[in-house]
């Protein structure tokens, strides 16, 4: 199905569903489009984060969006990301969509007290009286040197937190789909791109639509092994599978879209008809959501499994700077080919 | 304004009558122990909380803290639900899952209250922000203590609420302590309004326990939020009479001196005003056991309420934790 297909660059989209007369989007003209729409459609929904409105433009995401709606619906705001990210909840709390914005997901810690604190908790703290409909994106850097306050992921910090929802979309389509959901869904939704992702191109409708929060999607269908990969690591596994088939592997990708609500039955159902499975993150594995889904595989599907869960994530340490510690920090397809190899006893 | 009518006056009275005995009672029946959620009790700073929402609407924001009770009832909450909650009840206002800290009856604008010092400021600005973005002409009245004036999101909601000229009015009840950590240890300077100033809000400084001045100041406040002018900050120098937390004075655990108690203590803002008022000849002594009388039936009516409302059951704990 074209909206499931994942394609590794803008040359393999042309020659597949291009071809058919699809129309391709790049991952930030889908983010794009969603929020023009959901802007144009929606007068309480706003846009607000520092430096939207600046020539780049949020690497291209909300490119033209301030001069078109002005500066009460996509707001440039000062460097205060705990404070704000408090007053984009009050609003919401009041029945606005605010969509706070982080140029980097490293400044999420920064608001840590009123995503935690405050959003997460209003609609239980008030009896299911005041929900808070905020969405917070934000962008995970890598390469060039970013180093270890520009590139982290840290969507696993914010994971064991009750009353949030976060979002990892992998595909254009996701990223449109997921984005308009999200502004939709009446909870803080911690919406988390991958700076990599922005110049994947895939087949994304003109139209709105929505792509329901809980529910993963199988990217590649296999018997050997399953491959749950998140975000950036969705396109390696693919890679990975591309490996594996020269070999005889089969391996299975799910991307689980979000990892709050986790879609728990999508991934056991995969464990256990191949009876093996790799976890991969684009964060670290110490007490993040590798280790998470690999405890509800171990809990759930425990006499399904043939080999022992795997993960494949960063090492414990901070994100160097050098080009060459970097090669060495960030795994790929590679390792998760490695791990099936091992895993299939090959 | 600077004219306030009988009954103006009376209705302050009043007010203040409604946050006391709300709480006094707490104080009588916290022994028990069936009550079990830490209250944070606001006997003593009456004054700031009636003299602010006899000038708020009931479209009007209010958002508060962990010592809310004050706020909340001034506003106009409704007292059952209240109650209810104290007691973990299924019919409180947070369905048992908020409790003293975490009050809210949304119909009056109280939009919840956060037990996070420095919690409040943000989400009233973005309430503030709210009502400005849709051209509504509502007022969000902040409450926040001396303490929370430190924390940095209560420095970056002034900043914002001045940049947009938002329809926010901050109420900084200086109660001088902070749990038990004296001003004087926490704040270079008292005047806290100072750093309202600096961010170009207009301020006001001066006690908190004449409810007469906090009213024509929190008028100015109003009537300057209302005309689209953007923010304003009181602070109100007021006193705490129990602890920080609980039914008991801390004075014998050695959180602040007896004397300093004392000499507040009869400043009573409650008291004080009831005297005047019996003295001005704007009321009686029988009017007022009247009105007294009229708000305990309420009391008791909700206690009753509370305490034969149900516990909610198990199923509820995974319910509200998403909309």
């Amino acid at each position: 199905m074209p909206w499931t297909k994942v394609l590794i660059d803008k040359s393999e989209f042309e020659n597949t569903l291009g071809r058919e007369g699809l129309r391709g989007l790049t991952y930030r003209a889908a983010l794009l489009e969603a929020q023009t729409q959901l802007l144009e459609s929606d007068k309480s929904v706003f846009l607000l984060g520092e430096g939207i409105d600046d020539p780049g433009g949020v690497f291209g995401s909300t490119l033209g969006l301030a001069a078109k709606f002005g500066p009460d619906r996509v707001m440039d705001i000062p460097i205060a990301e705990n404070g704000l990210t408090g007053i984009a909840a009050g609003a919401a709390i009041c029945g606005m969509h605010p969509v706070f914005i982080h140029m980097r997901m490293d400044f999420l810690p920064m608001s840590m007290d009123q995503l935690v604190n405050h959003a997460a908790k209003w609609n239980y703290m008030t009896g299911g009286r005041l929900n808070v409909p905020l969405v917070v994106r934000s962008i995970v850097g890598r390469g060039w040197g970013s180093a270890a306050q520009h590139s982290q992921a840290l969507h696993g910090l914010f994971a064991g937190i009750p009353g949030l929802k976060i979002a990892v979309p992998s595909t254009p389509y996701d990223a449109k789909g997921m984005m308009i959901a999200a502004v939709r869904d009446g909870n803080p939704v911690l919406f988390c791109e991958h700076r990599w992702l922005y110049d994947f191109v895939g087949y994304v409708p003109e139209e709105m639509y929505e792509v329901p929060l809980g529910e993963a999607v199988t990217r590649r269908k296999g018997r050997d092994v399953t491959i749950v990969a998140l975000s950036l690591m969705v396109y390696e596994a693919i890679k990975a599978c591309r490996l594996l088939e020269k070999e005889g592997i089969d391996a299975e990708i799910i991307d689980p879209r979000t990892i709050r609500p986790l879609d728990e039955e999508t991934i056991l159902e995969s464990v256990s008809r191949t009876g093996r499975a790799i976890i991969a993150d684009t964060a670290g594995k110490t007490g993040g959501v590798s280790g998470e889904i690999a405890a509800v595989i171990a809990e759930k599907a425990f006499d399904k499994l043939k080999a022992p869960v795997m993960r494949i994530g960063l090492p414990d340490a901070p994100t160097p700077a050098s080009p060459e510690l970097e090669k060495v920090y960030y795994p790929g397809a590679n390792e998760i080919a490695a791990a099936a190899r091992k895993l299939c006893g090959k | 304004m600077s004219e306030i009518d009988k009954a103006a006056k009376l209705h302050l009275l009043e007010l203040m009558l409604r946050a006391r005995l709300f709480e006094e009672k707490i104080v009588a029946v916290y022994p028990a122990q069936d009550m079990k959620t830490p209250v944070h009790l606001y006997i003593g700073q009456e004054a700031v909380a009636a003299g602010v929402c006899a000038h708020l609407r009931r479209e009007d924001y209010v958002f508060s803290t962990h010592r809310n009770h004050g706020h909340l009832l001034c506003k106009g909450a409704d007292l059952k639900p209240i109650v209810a909650e104290l007691y973990g009840r299924a019919t409180g206002c947070s369905k048992g899952k908020g409790g003293s800290m975490h009050f809210v009856d949304e119909k009056v604008g109280c939009m919840g209250t956060t037990a996070i010092v420095g919690g409040s400021a943000p989400l009233g600005v973005g309430a503030a922000l709210a009502a400005k973005l849709r051209g509504e002409n509502r007022v969000s009245a902040i409450f926040f203590g001396d303490g929370a004036s430190d924390e940095g999101t209560t420095y970056e909601s002034l900043s914002f609420a001045s940049l947009r000229k938002l329809p926010a009015l901050f109420v900084c009840e200086n109660n001088f302590y902070a749990t038990s950590s004296k001003q004087s240890a926490r704040q270079p300077c008292a005047e806290i309004y100072k750093r309202a100033e600096a961010l170009c809000i207009p301020a006001e400084h001066m006690e908190g326990n004449d409810v007469e001045a906090v009213y024509f100041a929190a008028s100015r406040a109003v009537e300057h939020i209302r005309s689209g002018k953007g923010p304003y900050f009181l602070q109100f120098d007021t006193y705490r009479w129990k602890g920080h937390v609980g039914p008991d004075c801390d004075y014998q655990k050695g959180c602040r001196p007896k004397e300093e108690l004392d000499e507040w203590m009869k400043r009573c803002p409650v008291s004080k005003y009831e005297a005047k008022l019996i003295s001005e000849k704007v009321t009686t002594f029988a009017s007022v056991e009247k009105i007294r009388a009229g708000i305990m039936e309420g009391v008791e009516a909700a206690w009753a309420f509370a305490k034969q409302s149900p516990y909610p059951g198990p199923e509820e704990i995974l319910r509200d934790v998403y909309k």
